[in-house]
């Protein structure tokens, strides 16, 4: 039993899961069978399970876990073939995304702090609404729970992608930029191949645009807007 | 080769690294590390072949290289069990306002920017 906690195993396992996580979603398309859920949860049922504390599977996932960092510099990659779709409409595009932010981040501190959460937790929701990697960061930056906030912003990814094209139904946003930006400002990657889904590649290129400069104006502003409001980092 | 690639992306996370530890700034080290990237490539400092293969690689799979903090979870299960309504409930309503905010204000700048434009182009 004991080899159950070898720390390739663990590893191979992660590998394994989610790989066939990501088999089943394809096959199925369910948004709520979202692959980086489901292997987080076959995970821990399985630790549970086996009676293997998380600091023992913690030793592999370090090295998984390792590749975060690389991988949020990568997206500069995307970013760069970007620019030329940004350049074509540079003030709206710009100024919706920082509208968004912003509200974004104060809205869900105020109704927290209202709600009653406690300051770790407040400033773990502060990112929820972009992509996993960069939510993280920010998360450890502002002395948050990550692994709190990659669970919410995973949530949030599939409640914010299957409710979006309603909630803007109801809101009269009908521009096709606009409804594309905004699934991926508010549901980064989910909300992206959810608004390919609905409406072919075209809403998935401004999805994808949304997520990653929501993504980089979370990382520069949150810092300030929490201490703004209050929080010491 | 994909070495290559690899000495080029921890470049520039190791710069991004270098910046936040000169300046101090609250802002992840990757981060900048990103926005390097995107200027190298923008302004043609670096050709996209040196870096696209591993960049590829690591964007397509994102979500696996979160996993194991995600399973850190279970370290915070009671945390969640005290404070999920509040965790929730400002989750919902905030991705809510995200959404109508981002496309409302798109939507609106274009139409004034656009009829803006086009009376300067009239006069």
């Amino acid at each position: 039993m004991t080899f159950l906690s070898n720390t390739y195993f663990l590893i191979a396992l992660t590998f394994v899961a989610y790989v066939g996580a990501r088999k089943l979603y394809r096959r199925t398309g369910i948004a709520l069978l979202n692959p980086i859920l489901i292997t987080i949860t076959a995970l821990i049922l399985f630790l549970l399970a086996a009676g293997i504390p998380y600091e023992r599977y913690a030793e592999g996932g370090a090295m998984i876990e390792f590749w975060l960092k690389p991988a949020v510099v990568a997206l500069g990659v995307p970013l760069y073939k970007q620019i030329s779709t940004i350049r074509r409409q540079l003030l709206p595009i710009l100024l919706a995304e920082l509208a968004g932010c912003v509200a974004g981040i104060i809205s869900v501190v105020l109704l927290a702090e209202l709600f009653g959460a406690t300051p770790e937790v407040v400033v773990s929701l502060a990112p929820k609404s972009v992509t996993t990697p960069i939510a993280m960061e920010v998360s450890r930056s502002l002395g948050g729970i990550p692994p709190l906030t990659a669970a919410v912003v995973c949530a949030v990814g599939i409640f914010g992608g299957m409710s979006g094209f309603k909630v803007m139904k109801l809101s009269r946003v009908k521009s096709p930029i606009a409804q594309g930006l905004s699934m991926g400002t508010a549901a980064h990657a989910v909300g992206t191949s959810l608004a390919i889904e609905h409406g072919g590649y075209r809403y998935g290129a401004w999805s994808s645009l949304g997520l990653t400069l929501n993504g980089l104006l979370t990382a520069l502003l949150a810092p300030t807007i929490l201490e703004l409001m209050g929080y010491q980092l | 080769m994909l070495i290559v690639q690899l000495a080029v992306l921890f470049s520039f996370l190791a710069a991004g690294e270098f910046i936040v530890w000169l300046t101090g700034i609250p802002v992840p080290s990757s981060i900048i590390g990103m926005l390097l990237l995107t200027a190298a490539l923008h302004f043609r400092l670096l050709d996209i072949r040196r870096v696209s293969g591993v960049a590829g690689f690591l964007v397509d799979n994102l979500g696996f290289f979160f996993v194991p903090a995600g399973v850190a979870l279970l370290g915070y299960f009671d945390l969640i069990g005290e404070q999920w309504a509040a965790i929730v409930g400002a989750s919902v309503i905030s991705t809510f306002i995200v959404i109508d905010v981002t496309g409302w204000a798109h939507q609106t700048l274009r139409r004034r920017l656009a009829r803006r434009g086009r009376r300067r182009h009239i006069s």
